[in-house]
C-alpha cells in the first residue's frame, strides 16, 4: 500500500512540477497559432483556481431527536496573505444531553457530555494549483481523534475540468469513562480524488470517490448486544472487526434555470467490507429573490443495509459468531429528509465587502427495518422479541452570521 | 490505488489528445456557472455540520466532495 | 515501468510547450468599435499613437475584481505619459456591469461588450484577459488570468513600448 502511495504522489508531483516549471506569465500567444495549444492544457493558456474568500462566521448548531440534544457554537475565520496564500481556523463544540434509544435500552440515565473541535487550514495557490495541508484535533472525556490532510486540486482544459486528490490519516485514542485500565487506538486512512466539470453554460457535474480503511478499535465500548435465550434478554459485549475498508462514490449535476435560480442534485453510494451498502439521492433548489435575500429547499433520501455480524437481537447460538454488533448505525433502514434555508445579505464599500444572516433547518425521519425499540417496557407488553421497530425525527438547525472582508 | 493511478494516468491522456476538442464553454460564457446558487457547499460552517449530523447516523462516509467549478477565471 | 512512462510523458508535455513559447510574430490588434460607459463609442484604431490596454473582465469573476485597484493605479500612473487602458466589459447583464463599475470605482473608460462579439474577436481564453498593444497597433504583450504581481509586468511592459 505504502509504495503505491508513493508512486502516485511521484506522478502527481513529476507532471506538477512540470507544469511549474513551464509556466510563464509574460507570454505573447495568439490562440491560432498553435495546433500544439491543446498541448499546452497543462501550462499557461489554462491558468488555475482561486482562494477561498476571506470570511468570518459565527453559529449556533443544534440536534434535537431520538432523545438527544446535541448544540453548540461553530467559529470560523479565514485570512488570505498576499493572494496566494489562505489561512483558516475553526472552533467548533457539541454539548450533548443524551437519553437515546441504546441509553434507554441499557437502563442507565441520561447522561450529558462535551466535545471540543478545532482545526487548523493552510492552503497554497500557484498557477493553476491549490494545495491545502490541515490538522483537526476533537477532545471528549473518553474519545481523543487527531486527523491530518492534504488535498490538491488542478484545473486544466480551459479551467472546464478540475481534478482533485487528497489524503487524510487519522489517530485516534478511546478511553472509557469509570474504567482506567481501558485504552484502545484506531488508525484511520482516506484516500480521495475528484473531477469537476463544466458540461454547458448552465451545466456542472462533479463525481468523487473515496477509499476509507480503519485498522484498531472500531465498536463502542458502552454498548452491547442482546442475546435472547428465550425467556429473556441475556446482555454481552459487542465483538467487531478490527479492519474495515468502504468505498464510497458520488455524483454530483448543479443546473441554473432561466431565472437567478438552481436546481442540484446528488446520488450517493456506497459499500464496506462489513457487508453494508447504501444509496443517498438528494435534490436541492436555491433561488435568489432579489439582491439581498436568497432561499434553500431540499429533499433527502437515504437507505442502507445491515452490516454481516448486525442483529437487533441474537439466539443462543448465532450469538457464538465470531463478530456480533448491534449498533443500529448497522442496521438495515431509511431516513427521509426535507430542508428549508434563508439568507439575508448586506454589501459594503468598506473593510468589510458583505455581511449576512442565515437559517438552515433539516427535518428528518429515520425508520429501521431491523432494529427494535428494546426497553423493559415494550419487551413487557410486547413480549421478548416481539418490540416493535423502532423509528424517530430529529431537527437539525442553523442560525449563523458571515462576514466578508 | 493502482484505480487512482490509472484514473489520473488517463487524465492526462485525455489531456493531450484534446487536440481535436476545445474547451466548449468559452471563459466570458461563465457567469452563471459562478453564481452562488450553484453551489453544493457555499458556507462551510453549515454544510460541514449537516455532513456531520448525517455521517454520525449513517454508515456510509466520504465522497462528500471538494470543489471545483466555479467561475473559471484565472 | 509506469511511472517511467508517467515522467517521460510530463517531459515531453513541457519540451512541446516550452518550444511554443519561443518567437512569435507581430500582429495588428483586430478593430473594433463600442459603446463606453461615458455615452460616446471607443474605436480602437483612433488610439494609436497611444499604447493600448485592453482588460477583458466581468463582475462575476473575483481574480478580475482584484486586479481592478491595480490596474486604476496603472492608468493613473501611465496615462500623462501617453497610455490609455481600457476596461471591456462581458457581463451579459449591464445593471451588474454598472453596479461592478461603481463598486470598484474603475477611473478607465469601460467598454460594453454584453454579446461578447468582441471577446470573440480576440480569441479570449481566460478571464481576465489584459492585452497590451502598442503605438502603432500590433499586440505586443498578452496576460492570462491575474496572479499577484502581474501588475508589476504591466509596469514594465507599458513603460517599455512608451519609451519605443
Amino acid at each position: 500500500m505504502a509504495v503505491t502511495n508513493r508512486m502516485a504522489f511521484n506522478v502527481i508531483a513529476s507532471s506538477v512540477m512540470a507544469s511549474f516549471v513551464l509556466t510563464k506569465r509574460h507570454l505573447i500567444l495568439r490562440s491560432f497559432l498553435i495546433p500544439l495549444t491543446l498541448l499546452l492544457s497543462f501550462s499557461t493558456t489554462i491558468l488555475a483556481a482561486v482562494l477561498p474568500a476571506e470570511r468570518a462566521d459565527a453559529m449556533y448548531h443544534r440536534y434535537d431527536g431520538g432523545g438527544m440534544v446535541i448544540d453548540g457554537p461553530s467559529i470560523l475565520l479565514r485570512k488570505n496573505i498576499a493572494e496566494k496564500y489562505s489561512i483558516a481556523a475553526n472552533y467548533y463544540v457539541d454539548s450533548v444531553s443524551s437519553a437515546s434509544i441504546d441509553v434507554q435500552t441499557s437502563g442507565a440515565s441520561e447522561y450529558a457530555e462535551e466535545r471540543k473541535e478545532s482545526s487548523l487550514d493552510f492552503t497554497y495557490l500557484e498557477d493553476k494549483s491549490l494545495i491545502n495541508i490541515g490538522y483537526t484535533t476533537s477532545k471528549e472525556n473518553d474519545y481523543e481523534a487527531n486527523s491530518f490532510r492534504i488535498d490538491f486540486s488542478q484545473d486544466f482544459f480551459g479551467d472546464m475540468s478540475t481534478l482533485s486528490m487528497g489524503f487524510s490519516q487519522g489517530n485516534d485514542d478511546i478511553t472509557q469513562t469509570d474504567n482506567d485500565s481501558f485504552a484502545e487506538k484506531l488508525e484511520r486512512r482516506h484516500y480521495r480524488v475528484g473531477l469537476a466539470q463544466i458540461l454547458t453554460r448552465n451545466l456542472m457535474a462533479n463525481i468523487n470517490y473515496e477509499s476509507i480503511i480503519d485498522e484498531g478499535y472500531l465498536q463502542n465500548p458502552y454498548r452491547f448486544i442482546l442475546v435472547n435465550n428465550g425467556s429473556a434478554y441475556d446482555i454481552e459485549a459487542e465483538r467487531y472487526p478490527n479492519t474495515r475498508n468502504s468505498d464510497a462514490v458520488s455524483l454530483k449535476l448543479s443546473y441554473h434555470l432561466p431565472w437567478p435560480a438552481a436546481v442540484k442534485s446528488r446520488f450517493g453510494y456506497f459499500t464496506d467490507s462489513w457487508g453494508i451498502k447504501s444509496q443517498s439521492i438528494e435534490i436541492d433548489y436555491s433561488q435568489k429573490i432579489n439582491n439581498r435575500l436568497m432561499v434553500d429547499l431540499r429533499i433527502r433520501q437515504y437507505q442502507q443495509g445491515n452490516a454481516d455480524f448486525y442483529a437487533n437481537a441474537f439466539d443462543v447460538d448465532s450469538a457464538l459468531q465470531t463478530f456480533v454488533g448491534r449498533d443500529k448505525e448497522l442496521s438495515e433502514y431509511s431516513s427521509f429528509s426535507v430542508g428549508v434555508g434563508a439568507s439575508y445579505e448586506w454589501t459594503f464599500k468598506q473593510r468589510i465587502d458583505k455581511a449576512s444572516v442565515n437559517i438552515q433547518l433539516d427535518y428528518m425521519v429515520f425508520d429501521y427495518d431491523n432494529f427494535n425499540e428494546v426497553t423493559s417496557e415494550t419487551t413487557a407488553s410486547f413480549g421478548i422479541g416481539n418490540e416493535p421497530l423502532y423509528s424517530f425525527n430529529a431537527y437539525a438547525l442553523r442560525l449563523f452570521f458571515s462576514l466578508w472582508y | 490505488m493502482k484505480k487512482i493511478i490509472t484514473v489520473l494516468f488517463i487524465l492526462q491522456l485525455l489531456a493531450l489528445s484534446a487536440c481535436s476538442v476545445k474547451p466548449w464553454v468559452k471563459p466570458y460564457h461563465r457567469a452563471k456557472l459562478a453564481n452562488e446558487v450553484m453551489q453544493y457547499d457555499r458556507d462551510p460552517v453549515s454544510d460541514g455540520y449537516i455532513h456531520h449530523v448525517r455521517q454520525a447516523r449513517e454508515s456510509a462516509r466520504g465522497a462528500e466532495g471538494a470543489g471545483g467549478g466555479g467561475c473559471g477565471c484565472n | 515501468m509506469k511511472k517511467i512512462k508517467h515522467l517521460v510523458i510530463s517531459i515531453l508535455l513541457a519540451a512541446v510547450s516550452l518550444y511554443s513559447f519561443a518567437e512569435t510574430d507581430i500582429i495588428p490588434a483586430p478593430d473594433f468599435t463600442l459603446k463606453s460607459n461615458n455615452g460616446s463609442n471607443i474605436r480602437l484604431a483612433e488610439q494609436q499613437g497611444n499604447v493600448v490596454m485592453l482588460n477583458f473582465w466581468a463582475s462575476w469573476c473575483s481574480p478580475c475584481r482584484q486586479e481592478m485597484p491595480h490596474l486604476n493605479d496603472l492608468s493613473e500612473k501611465f496615462s500623462p505619459l501617453g497610455f490609455q487602458l481600457m476596461g471591456v466589459n462581458v457581463d451579459e447583464d449591464p445593471l451588474a456591469a454598472e453596479r461592478a463599475i461603481n463598486d470598484l470605482q474603475v477611473a478607465f473608460p469601460v467598454l460594453f461588450d454584453a454579446d461578447s462579439r468582441i471577446a470573440d474577436l480576440f480569441s479570449v481564453d481566460a478571464m481576465p484577459t489584459t492585452i497590451i498593444i502598442d503605438k502603432d497597433g500590433n499586440i505586443r504583450h498578452w496576460h492570462r488570468g491575474y496572479q499577484a504581481g502581474y501588475e508589476d509586468s504591466y509596469a514594465e511592459q507599458v513603460a517599455q513600448l512608451i519609451r519605443e
